[in-house]
């Protein structure tokens, strides 16, 4: 896992810059102009089988039905709510996508303003209208604990490769973390190690573009956090 | 271009009075993401002429009514600086400044692929902090580079910049004084990938040959101030990767 990130150099592109011109297929955030395949954001140049696309690296998140996000209800109607996450549209959650029975007019009872929930986008369809639900397993109201905003092209570097850096903040911040798609995360623990686990993301984000992450934030909770689980256990064994 | 004056604008060298040829463009410096709670920003020096450029979005359009159901709209505001300028600028979008910002916004709206995001609205913003002729340029200029940095789906960055006629002369990137005194200024702006021209504008006289001539030296400087806007988006991200690597 450690080299995998070099097996190329991470060329940055910027929009319009040829990607390839000897005939492979755009991917994402690529098109195709007079036998040439170009990119259309800024980010990083990425080669997948004969497919050449871009890897953003900044921008707005759009949504994808899917998608766990937290959002925050912003609007209140008589059979609805209108949640923010964060996408360039409107989010409305209907009453008949939550988990409770709610009588016509009567939503204000189970959701207010500011309320924090996790949710699932539904369906975003052709003209990007978004609908999102919060019936399934693990979809609620968040209460208690805090949440932190980042980048959404961030989240993937917060997660890690097949969740490794998130597993490893979660055991070693002892905190329980809810990573939304749209880059809000939500962490509950300690004030300590919430502390702690806000800082952590907050140099993931910063440092994103740089290799060996996962050590480095390990390194950094360890400096900060010296009484957690796994070093006690070290000490125990020394 | 009302103006007159003693003034000898090029003389029998070709040198300008600030010491250019005709063919060379006034120095430029861009500098992207300057700004922290935009979503992307650009700063940019042509000579004298000192633009800040700011994107949000995409998001909601308002007023509703500008919404298209079928693609994003780009809703520029280019606004001059009271002190932009020696005699202090009344504040406030005077009919120089919607033209202005109108332009801007149908020539980016033309390389931003603005049907991924239907309804909604992509704003620009710039701020003109000191103007020393070119000002439309240098803010397109600095435009293009901040929807780049603001991560924004687009087919190619706009180089935007100026030709015109002074002393008889065609001349590249006029500044304060040609431009005042000079008989013609023709701001351009080209995608450049293909060449093909996004704003064009003509103030002043000059024959059809000199207009030719005026546009291929237009268009291939800006394919130079393209370089410098790669290389400024460029840099943005290299830097954390050297500290990292040193």
């Amino acid at each position: 896992m450690e080299r995998r990130n070099a097996r190329q150099t991470r060329e940055i592109v910027v929009p319009g810059e040829v990607l390839d011109g000897t005939g492979m297929k755009p991917g994402e955030n690529a098109y195709v102009q007079d036998g040439k395949v170009r990119a259309s954001v800024m980010g990083v140049r990425n080669v997948f089988q004969n497919t050449v696309g871009v890897i953003p690296l900044r921008g707005c998140y759009m949504p994808t039905s899917g998608d766990t996000v937290i959002g925050i209800i912003v609007d209140i109607g008589p059979s609805n709510w209108l949640v923010d996450i964060c996408a360039p549209y409107p989010a409305p959650l209907h009453v008949n996508e939550v988990p409770w029975k709610v009588e016509f007019g009567d939503t204000s009872r189970y959701l207010g303003m500011g309320n924090v929930v996790l949710l699932k986008v539904l369906s975003v369809d052709e003209s990007k209208k978004i609908q999102v639900t919060m019936k399934d397993s693990g979809l609620r109201r968040i209460q208690g604990g805090r949440l932190v905003k980042i980048s959404h092209s961030k989240v993937s570097r917060v997660i890690g490769k097949s969740g490794s850096m998130i597993s490893m903040l979660k055991n070693m911040t002892d905190c329980r973390i809810t990573v939304g798609q749209n880059g809000m995360i939500w962490i509950d623990g300690d004030d300590e190690n919430a502390d702690v686990a806000v800082q952590a993301i907050k140099m993931i984000e910063a440092q994103a573009q740089a290799g060996n992450l996962t050590d480095r934030v390990k390194e950094f909770i360890e400096s900060k956090l010296p009484q957690s689980e796994e070093e006690e256990y070290e000490e125990g064994e020394e | 271009m009302s103006g007159h004056t003693d003034m000898v604008l090029v003389d029998e060298n070709g040198m300008r009075i600030d010491g250019r040829t005709e063919e060379q463009h006034r120095p430029i410096k861009i500098e992207a993401g300057v700004l922290n709670n935009a979503d992307g920003s650009a700063y940019v020096e042509i000579g004298k002429n000192k633009v800040l450029a700011a994107v949000y979005g995409p998001r909601e359009c308002h007023p509703r009514h500008l919404q298209n159901p079928q693609k994003a709209i780009v809703q520029c505001k280019y606004n001059m600086q009271a002190f932009s300028v020696s005699d202090r600028k009344r504040p406030g979008p005077d009919r120089r400044s919607i033209e202005i910002s109108k332009i801007i916004s149908e020539a980016l709206e033309k390389v931003v692929l603005t049907e991924l995001y239907p309804r909604a609205s992509i704003d620009v913003y710039i701020e003109i902090l000191q103007a020393n002729a070119g000002t439309r340029c240098a803010g397109l200029t600095a435009a293009s580079v901040a929807l780049a940095d603001a991560g924004i789906p687009m087919r190619d960055i706009v180089p935007a910049i100026a030709a015109g006629k002074a002393d008889g002369h065609v001349l590249l990137d006029l500044n304060k004084e040609e431009d005042n005194y000079g008989q013609a200024d023709v701001p351009i702006a080209i995608i450049p990938s293909t060449d093909e021209i996004v704003l064009l504008q003509m103030d002043g006289n000059m024959t059809r040959e000199e207009f030719d001539h005026a546009i291929d030296l237009a268009v291939n400087a800006c394919h130079e101030v393209h370089d410098i806007q790669v290389d400024a988006l460029k840099r943005r991200y290299s830097k954390p990767a050297q500290e990292e690597s040193e």
